[in-house]
């Protein structure tokens, strides 16, 4: 569980978070979405430790990040897993060396132990045999994948995403989706998807939280979030052609 | 002011790099993975340079002194002057500033793009130390190079020298031994330990810290180059003045 309390972050004199407060609940996918420009980014860079928040505190079950020593927040980073947007492979690393990369930085295992465990988490995310490709051997898809298995390679308690799905296709898309949520609620992980994906609103969306202009104005889950009258929610999730015929239909055949 | 806050973050990357460190069999790794790139791999172009430089320098000296008063020996003398005073380890140190330095600057700034460096601070990895330390222990090899390149540029003197016709190879060798000072030496090499840091550290400032896309990746090599230059220069003047005269 991640508790947000009252985090303000600015840049210079521009606000860019003003006074969030929530909570990501644990063996959950909880979502940040918003615009572009509404903060999703630096606010999980504020929860990342990527950037400090001038207010606030940010609660890893329950010590607050900003209350740790520097070994503290090491060993939380150590319990945190990563998907970016680009995937962020090292590119001079094989898949296998990319996913063993956690394993060898922060554990004592054998050679054979990190073996088993890099086959074990690319037959979770479908990728047997693809332990000797580079990244740029691979596709689009397939990095992510491979980011996801890098990832959960080392058990986190903690999973961040940031629009794990842009630049894929939407049945990729989905594939992408659905792997992060099985494997958080496989795992009872806290997972927090930084996304403006509707579909993914739509697939994941068990906790959403929803940003305008770096505040939280709305925060429910993937069915309460078409049946808000929230005029700032609706503005976003109607903003899409197929999503207003849909409702249209939905209107036409209520009526 | 730019220029200052510039410094600063340069001086408090140093302060990082030394911070806390990566683990040692990894660490053992990228070090001989950078003794690869950054110094075997610039052996080919410092023997081939400092062979045909240290050829031209004896050809124009010998070209240049024409009085028979002046000794034929003045030829492996000027040569070897040249070539462990300035040529190794300066200039060679500003032609490696091209190869080295926009390879670090260039492989790190393309991390830095492809978000790999954040993933290693998610990590909890302090990246300075990750990316820039192994470079550093990597290019304290550096003199081996100046070394080599000494070598190479007094061979090549020696070849254009005698089968050229201008000198004899005893006269060569002869000038060659004339006045040796080791001292030249040490100076020679305690300015390539300084730029070998200067090459290390500011091209990996430069990809550290750099903003934006590809485009800016090849700004900040450009950069790299003309920066690591610069200092490579100034410092010349500054341990010339300190130690020779």
């Amino acid at each position: 569980m991640i508790k947000v309390e009252n985090i303000q972050k600015s840049f210079g004199d521009e606000e860019i978070l003003r006074g969030i407060s929530t909570v990501f609940e644990k063996g959950k996918t909880n979502l940040i979405i918003g615009q572009s420009g509404s903060g999703k980014s630096v606010f999980l860079k504020c929860l990342l430790g990527l950037f400090k928040a001038e207010e606030g505190l940010i609660y890893f079950e329950d010590k607050a990040i900003q209350n740790m020593d520097e070994d503290q927040q090491r060993d939380l980073r150590e319990e945190t897993g990563m998907l970016f947007q680009g995937g962020a492979l090292f590119d001079s690393m094989t898949v296998e060396e990319n996913i063993m990369f956690p394993l060898r930085m922060f554990t004592k295992q054998k050679k054979s132990e990190m073996q088993a465990r890099v086959n074990e988490v690319l037959s979770r995310v479908q990728l047997e045999g693809a332990n000797k490709k580079y990244p740029s051997e691979i596709s689009g898809g397939m990095q992510k994948r491979v980011s996801i298995a890098r990832a959960i390679v080392n058990k986190p308690k903690y999973l961040f995403c940031d629009e794990p799905n842009s630049g894929l296709d939407p049945k990729t898309a989905t594939v992408i989706d659905n792997l992060i949520q099985e494997i958080t609620h496989e795992n009872n992980i806290t997972t927090v998807v930084v996304t403006h994906d509707m579909n993914s609103v739509m697939e994941i969306g068990e906790n959403i939280v929803f940003l305008k202009f770096g505040k939280l104005v709305w925060q429910g889950n993937n069915d309460e979030i078409f049946k808000t009258d929230n005029e700032d929610v609706t503005d976003f999730v109607y903003s899409s052609d197929l999503f207003k015929k849909i409702r249209d239909v939905q209107l036409k055949e209520n009526s | 002011m730019r220029y200052l806050r510039d410094i600063g973050s340069y001086f408090l990357m140093i302060k990082r790099i030394f911070g806390s460190f990566t683990k040692g069999s990894v660490l053992k790794e990228l070090i001989f993975k950078e003794i690869e790139d950054l110094i075997i791999s610039s052996l080919g172009i410092v023997v081939f340079i400092s062979f045909f430089v240290g050829g031209v320098i004896a050809i124009q000296t010998a070209l240049n002194v024409n009085n028979p008063i002046i000794p034929k020996s003045l030829i492996g003398f000027a040569t070897r002057q040249s070539i462990v005073l300035e040529f190794a380890p300066t200039f060679m140190s500003i032609i490696m500033a091209g190869k080295v330095g926009s390879l670090i600057t260039s492989s790190i700034g393309s991390m830095r793009v492809t978000e790999q460096i954040d993933a290693l601070e998610v990590m909890g990895i302090n990246s300075l130390n990750y990316l820039v330390f192994p470079k550093i222990v990597a290019l304290s090899l550096y003199p081996l190079v100046i070394g080599i390149s000494m070598f190479m540029g007094i061979f090549g003197g020696w070849v254009a020298g005698v089968y050229g016709g201008f000198s004899s190879s005893t006269d060569f060798i002869a000038g060659l031994q004339d006045d040796f000072q080791v001292f030249h030496l040490v100076y020679a090499f305690i300015k390539t330990f300084v730029f070998a840091f200067i090459l290390a550290t500011v091209p990996s400032w430069q990809g550290y810290y750099m903003k934006g896309g590809a485009l800016e990746v090849g700004k900040a090599s450009t950069n790299s180059f003309v920066w690591t230059s610069v200092l490579i220069i100034l410092a010349n003047y500054i341990i010339t003045q300190l130690l020779l005269s």
